[in-house]
């Protein structure tokens, strides 16, 4: 995917200066300088597209308009079994949600620990990639490995078994580093950094494999050129690798936003449900308790279509900066 | 734009299109059938078989007793049960006739349509007479019946006896003697919690709250108010939360423990003291401690007083989807009988429902007398309303007291929240 865009590169910014942002929406370059095929029979490529449009149709945009139904309905499980009849209630649920101070502080904390959730996986995930394409076969193999072990592991084993290295009385991380009987879990901050490192050791793989991917389809001739004008490790990574693995690397970026956000398992396994007094909840834990534990599955639905428009909103505004830069995606 | 606007008239067709979520007719049956096929859903047990042997005994009495007809039981996984339960109700068709179900569930099952209503057969049922009141209560909602009680759990102390020999103390009468002992145990022996007390072990917390005169809620049927911020309650959450600490057990390890953790720190041997179930028992024979402790029912604030303990347990319940509504009536009852109830004892460990019955089996077995005194003395049951379930699972009490015991707030504020918490709660349940 780098080479022809390293070629191709200079003249393509050129067409798009000429055009400016006007762009049509179909994304096709072939769209505007060739006399479009389908003009005449406009039908035909919804018909190419109707099996792929039903399937999304049925699994994406069914039940997420059935999020949003639910979500404007008074909706609860005596609703659902008919004990009593369900009542409309326009954004009754919304407006509840947004009543409720632990909501926002809930959202804070959700959004501040995905960012450094994000921002570490990344981290972690492009130096290890980088180190990968350093290091000979044998420890490239071993790391390799031991990543796709870690992106194998289930959430809730590792979990289980972080919360173990950790444990107050049998841990041994509190026996190497002499810290007796001191408890991870207690304190806020410790207890998300706890699960923070958690969510990265078995997030990082994905970046790391990607990322490796990616550099190992950038030219070599590229890499050797800026070596031998002297670039740092450093500096071949911010003005070489990372520009050309931009596509790449808004892709993990993405995911990782929408993977982190969403965490679920890892907060209710190692705090326990959401921590001392609430103090680690995050978005999906609340909705959990809050709505889908009690059956109010009206309340969880609007905290659904919440987290969904949140998510959305993100990554528009992640993508649209982008393009802003001038990156073709 | 164009786009957008074609979506959203997309979107308004498809509003006009479905009126609402759906819903499941599940409306009581009007059949009544006299023969057939009765399904029947029981809790699986951690070591099931001998319950499976008295309820085996039971459905052979039954069969025989109306010609043709067929019981099909199945054991279900307690961790699923809401589920599963909840699923029965959204599908009458292939739901039950007849359910176990934990007592706390009582109202909300009712108010999702769940039950049916078998006050009048309940009241002709001879045995029912000797029911308990609590366990009576744990059946009703707004003075109806709704099902059977199965049997009933309660929690008492459980206390290291060699510790207390060595150390020479007395066990204690009141809860202020409990609270001292407590912490003199724990600074003669560091490595031990005087007694094992956790930040959201609910219903070991309760007794303290009652017995200084505190409640969760006040009122009747539909309108409860919380009453956990009350003066009384307050003095009762100081009691429990001051048992926190680097003097008895500290914050940092206990504020996050359930029931099962802090009786399995006793059963492992790391606490001198702590509040156990009767069907905790088998977990602490288990443990290193088997042989060196005793029970005694939890003491109340004045000596010699016993502090109402909550009163859990299973009821058994007819479906109001059930067509065979006289047989599923009739075989909960055969389940239910204070002899099917006394062989379930024998087997499982269960503690009767009928206070005769009761003391019956505790002149037989030692180790329920405690337990046994504990529900003569006073139970206490949760507010009997659908937001109970709301209030449990969004962990209000377990917030309320790790408020108070990490220091974030103190009495006062911490109840006061909860109190608002609830309060919103049975507002919104009705």
């Amino acid at each position: 995917m780098t080479g022809p865009e390293s070629s191709g590169a200079l003249e393509r910014r050129r067409v798009r200066v000429a055009r400016g942002f006007s762009r049509p929406r179909g994304g096709s370059r072939t769209f505007n300088t060739a006399p479009h095929p389908f003009q005449r029979r406009s039908s035909t490529p919804w018909l190419y597209l109707a099996p792929a449009l039903v399937v999304l149709g049925g699994l994406l945009a069914y039940p997420i308009y059935q999020l949003g139904l639910i979500s404007l309905f008074h909706y609860t499980q005596a609703q659902v079994s008919g004990g009593e009849p369900t009542t409309f209630e326009g954004f009754g649920n919304y407006a509840e949600l947004f009543r409720d101070e632990q909501f926002w502080q809930v959202l804070l904390a959700t959004v501040v620990f995905a960012a450094a959730c994000v921002v570490c996986t990344l981290a972690v995930g492009c130096a290890l990639a980088v180190l990968l394409t350093r290091v000979r076969a044998v420890p490239r193999l071993a790391l390799m490995l031991a990543a796709l072990g870690a992106w194998a592991t289930p959430a809730i084993t590792g979990s289980t078994v972080w919360l173990f290295l950790f444990d107050a009385d049998f841990g041994p991380v509190n026996r190497v580093l002499g810290l007796g009987d001191h408890s991870w879990t207690y304190g806020r901050f410790s207890a998300f950094f706890l699960v923070l490192l958690e969510v990265v050791w078995c997030s990082f793989p994905f970046v790391m494999v990607t990322v490796y991917a990616g550099i190992r389809a950038v030219p070599s001739e590229v890499l050797e050129a800026a070596s031998l004008d002297g670039a740092s490790q450093w500096r071949i990574w911010r003005s070489v690798l990372a520009p050309m693995l931009r596509p790449i690397l808004v892709v993990v970026t993405i995911q990782s936003v929408i993977w982190d956000f969403k965490v679920f398992t890892q907060i209710y396994v190692m705090t326990n449900g959401g921590g001392i007094a609430g103090q680690n909840l995050v978005l999906n834990v609340y909705a959990y308790q809050q709505a889908f534990a009690s059956s109010q599955y009206s309340l969880g639905a609007a905290i659904g279509v919440v987290m969904l428009l949140i998510l959305l909103a993100v990554t528009l505004v992640y993508l649209r900066l982008l393009r802003r830069q001038g990156e073709e995606l | 734009m164009k786009l957008s606007a074609r979506l959203v008239a997309v979107a308004a067709v498809l509003a006009t299109a479905a009126c609402a979520p759906q819903t499941s007719g599940n409306s009581s049956s009007d059949k009544d059938e006299k023969t057939g096929t009765l399904r029947v859903w029981l809790f699986q047990e951690v070591n099931n078989k001998p319950k499976e042997q008295v309820v085996d005994s039971v459905l052979a009495a039954f069969e025989k007793a109306h010609e043709d007809t067929d019981v099909t039981v199945e054991y279900i996984p307690v961790e699923t049960r809401a589920q599963r339960i909840k699923a029965a109700f959204n599908d009458p068709k292939s739901a039950p006739d007849l359910i176990e179900y934990g007592n706390t569930d009582t109202a909300g099952y009712v108010k999702d349509g769940g039950l049916a209503d078998i006050t009048e057969e309940f009241g002709a049922w001879d045995e029912a007479k000797d029911t308990d009141p609590t366990a009576r209560q744990s059946v009703t909602v707004d003075g109806k019946v709704y099902g059977a009680p199965y049997f009933v759990g309660v929690r008492a102390l459980y206390y290291r006896t060699d510790v207390f020999d060595e150390l020479g103390l007395d066990v204690p009468k009141t809860q202020a003697e409990l609270i001292s002992t407590a912490k003199e145990i724990h600074t003669a022996r560091p490595e031990m919690y005087g007694i094992a007390v956790g930040g959201a072990y609910t219903y070991g917390a309760m007794p303290f709250i009652w017995a200084h005169g505190g409640e969760l809620a006040t009122g009747k049927g539909g309108s409860y108010a919380s009453a956990i911020d009350s003066a009384a309650s307050r003095k009762g959450i100081e009691a429990y939360t001051s048992l926190f600490g680097d003097d008895n057990c500290p914050a940092a390890k206990c504020a996050g423990m359930g029931g099962n953790d802090t009786v399995t720190a006793f059963a492992s041997g790391k606490a001198a003291m702590a509040i156990g179930g009767d069907f905790s028992h088998a977990a602490v024979e288990a443990g290193k401690v088997k042989g060196k402790y005793a029970v005694v029912p939890l003491p109340g604030v004045e000596a010699g007083s016993i502090a109402p303990a909550f009163a859990g347990g299973n009821n058994l319940g007819v479906l109001k989807s059930t067509s065979h509504r006289t047989l599923a009536v009739d075989l909960m009852k055969r389940l239910a009988s204070k002899e099917a109830q006394g062989a379930l004892f024998e087997g499982m460990g269960f503690l009767p429902t009928f206070s005769d019955v009761r003391e019956q089996v505790a002149a037989k077995e030692a180790f329920v007398k405690p337990f046994v005194e504990t529900l003569a003395a006073d139970t206490k049951f949760v507010p009997a309303s659908a937001a109970w379930a709301r209030i449990d699972s969004s962990l209000v009490l377990p917030t309320m007291f790790q408020e108070v015991v990490s220091g974030k707030k103190s009495v006062a504020v911490a109840s006061a929240d909860a109190a608002k918490k609830m309060n919103e709660a049975f507002g919104s349940a009705g």
